[in-house]
């Protein structure tokens, strides 16, 4: 028995273990040293996890888009990040407008209804668009071809807005309405914070439905899993996969939207970062299972947050939250290393009859 | 006019002919049966006719109708529906979910009701089952869903890839059972079978396809007899 353990174990894996098995010791150090050196409060502790929840709802959000793609394609469309920025960035000049105007602090829901609007329209058509261009000419190619290609179109869509709108930041307007906090089971809560929670778990709620319970939705799984079966069911299978984009884009236009909320500002390299921590969490969870991006997006929003101050500011490093994309990224590659299939990737895994 | 009438069909893969002018004709309510060896091109047949490959020559009409070229999608939309061989379920949609993507092309509530209890009237197993994940039923039941879920579409012609393909003998003899019943109550079916013996029990007519070639096209109970095939594909 333990024979034959011991020849299945490579020096590979051996290495593999001590690494990881050295990053854990190293998070418990850190925590229980920064626990134990009390520099942060509960309500710290609070504001951190409420903000990682916020962040995460957002990566949760893109990574829909991911995975779904991921699902139908079985490709990684490294644009997404670039969708999400094209939907809030256009938008902004709409909101300025509406700013100018007054019109943003007298009629604040009217005009965070066409903000989200203008985001996702633009944001959707961005992704029916790339897939009907870039993507769909190299469908049956080598995989590696649409990869190369997504890479390029990344940098077309980033250079495109840029020449577009400018390589300026661009601070987005502020709505009256949700600054400030609101007082929720005895905790302070920034307001924006809870808009963006409450946004994006309706928006998740509603596109988990859409693709369980609805025809289009059930045919949307069905060509994930079987293009050629699909087709034989009488489902265009063309059709379903712009769907899929256009499903994708709106989800990340919404969260383009939310993101402008909370960081207040746009630029035509803001898809970039999100879009590799939305991957990120799509990988977490288990690439191509929505659920799974969900979770993995939050999660990684969590870590993100918690993170920093917890792990590292006990081992005595000094501004710890600038560490906070090597948090995520470690996470990338531990995930990779040790669970491949990602968080809910087992569920993935019925057998083939 | 017959139900489907293929003529002169050529059908590459890449560089390889894989089928060299065949033409056939399935009259209404007829099974015909295609009986070949591995590779002979009787898979390649159905793709053709489903639309999955592009002939390069040759036309298929269904009626009358041309279906040459046309997408594989449309041509469900037309009436013929096949089963792909290795039945080919969605194995992480339920039962149901499953049957529902064969009534894709259908809107009308009604009648995919009647479709539906057809296909539970005849596979009364699938229903006890319908919540369950497709991907856990046994061999047996995923043929009955395949077939199932290929008739909520409502076929006036229904193609059969290999249906008995992996089946232990008690379930094929059912198969080849319901096969009989589902063309007593008026459906055309034309079956491509390695079991030879089976498809020509059921089979009306057939043909015998060599190296993707029509060699031989006689009625059911001639090739059961003639010499070639009990020789080559009834193992005698």
């Amino acid at each position: 028995m333990f024979q034959r353990w011991k020849e299945s174990i490579t020096p590979t894996d051996v290495v593999m273990w001590m690494i990881g098995g050295s990053l854990m010791l190293m998070v418990i150090w850190g925590s229980v040293a920064t626990l134990a050196a009390g520099k942060y409060t509960g309500r710290h502790w609070i504001d951190f996890l409420i903000f990682g929840l916020a962040q995460g709802s957002i990566y949760a959000l893109i990574a829909t888009g991911y995975t779904m793609v991921y699902g139908v394609l079985k490709m990684i469309n490294f644009a997404h990040g670039e969708v999400f920025m094209s939907g809030p960035f256009t938008a902004y000049f709409v909101a300025d407008a509406m700013y100018r105007t007054d019109f943003l602090d007298t009629h604040p829901f009217i005009a965070l209804a066409v903000v989200f609007i203008v985001a996702m329209a633009v944001s959707t058509m961005i992704a029916y668009f790339l897939e009907k261009i870039a993507y769909r000419p190299l469908r049956g190619a080598p995989r590696l071809i649409p990869l190369i290609t997504a890479i390029g179109a990344s940098f077309f869509l980033q250079y495109m807005f840029r020449g577009l709108y400018g390589s300026n930041f661009q601070a987005y307007p502020v709505f009256k309405i949700f600054e400030g906090s609101w007082m929720i089971f005895g905790i302070r809560i920034l307001k924006f914070q809870v808009v963006v929670i409450v946004a994006a778990i309706v928006l998740m709620v509603a596109l988990y439905s859409f693709i369980m319970l609805t025809r289009v939705g059930k045919a949307i799984r069905a060509v994930s899993e079987d293009k050629e079966a699909s087709s034989l069911m009488g489902i265009n299978v063309d059709a379903m996969v712009s769907t899929t984009f256009v499903i994708g884009g709106m989800a990340a236009g919404a969260a383009g939207v939310l993101y402008a909320l909370m960081f207040k500002q746009v630029h035509f390299f803001m898809g970039f970062i999100p879009g590799i921590k939305a991957f990120t969490a799509a990988v977490l969870g288990g690439i191509g299972n929505i659920p799974g991006a969900m979770l993995g997006g939050i999660f990684l929003g969590l870590i993100e947050s918690v993170g920093p101050s917890l792990f590292l500011d006990g081992l005595g490093i000094v501004a710890p939250y600038q560490l906070k994309d090597a948090i995520a990224f470690t996470m990338l590659v531990l995930v990779l290393i040790f669970r491949p299939t990602g968080i809910m990737g087992e569920r993935l895994a019925v057998k083939k009859a | 006019m017959a139900m489907l009438e293929i003529e002169h069909l050529n059908t590459y893969y890449g560089h390889i002919h894989a089928l060299r002018d065949v033409s056939i004709t399935v009259e209404k309510g007829e099974i015909v049966t295609m009986i070949g060896a591995n590779g002979a091109g009787k898979s390649t047949m159905l793709k053709t006719t489903s639309g999955l490959l592009r002939p390069r020559t040759g036309t298929i009409q269904l009626e009358g109708e041309e279906l040459t070229r046309l997408a594989p999608h449309t041509i469900v939309t037309k009436g013929v529906v096949q089963v792909p061989e290795g039945r080919r379920i969605f194995g992480q949609l339920t039962v149901m979910e499953n049957l529902d993507m064969g009534a894709f092309t259908c809107r009308d509530g009604g009648r995919i009701q009647k479709n539906l209890d057809r296909v539970f009237d005849l596979f009364p197993r699938l229903k006890e089952r319908s919540k369950q994940v497709a991907g856990t039923l046994s061999g047996g039941e995923q043929q009955m869903l395949a077939m199932g879920r290929a008739l909520m579409a409502e076929p006036r012609l229904l193609l059969l890839d290999e249906p008995s393909m992996g089946l232990a003998p008690v379930l094929v003899d059912s198969i080849f059972d319901t096969i009989s019943r589902l063309n007593n109550a008026g459906t055309t079916i034309l079956l491509v079978e390695q079991n030879a013996r089976m498809a020509l029990q059921v089979a009306s007519r057939g043909y015998v396809l060599q190296t993707g070639q029509i060699v031989l096209s006689d009625s059911a109970e001639n090739l059961a007899s003639n010499e070639m095939v009990r020789r080559a594909y009834l193992g005698e």
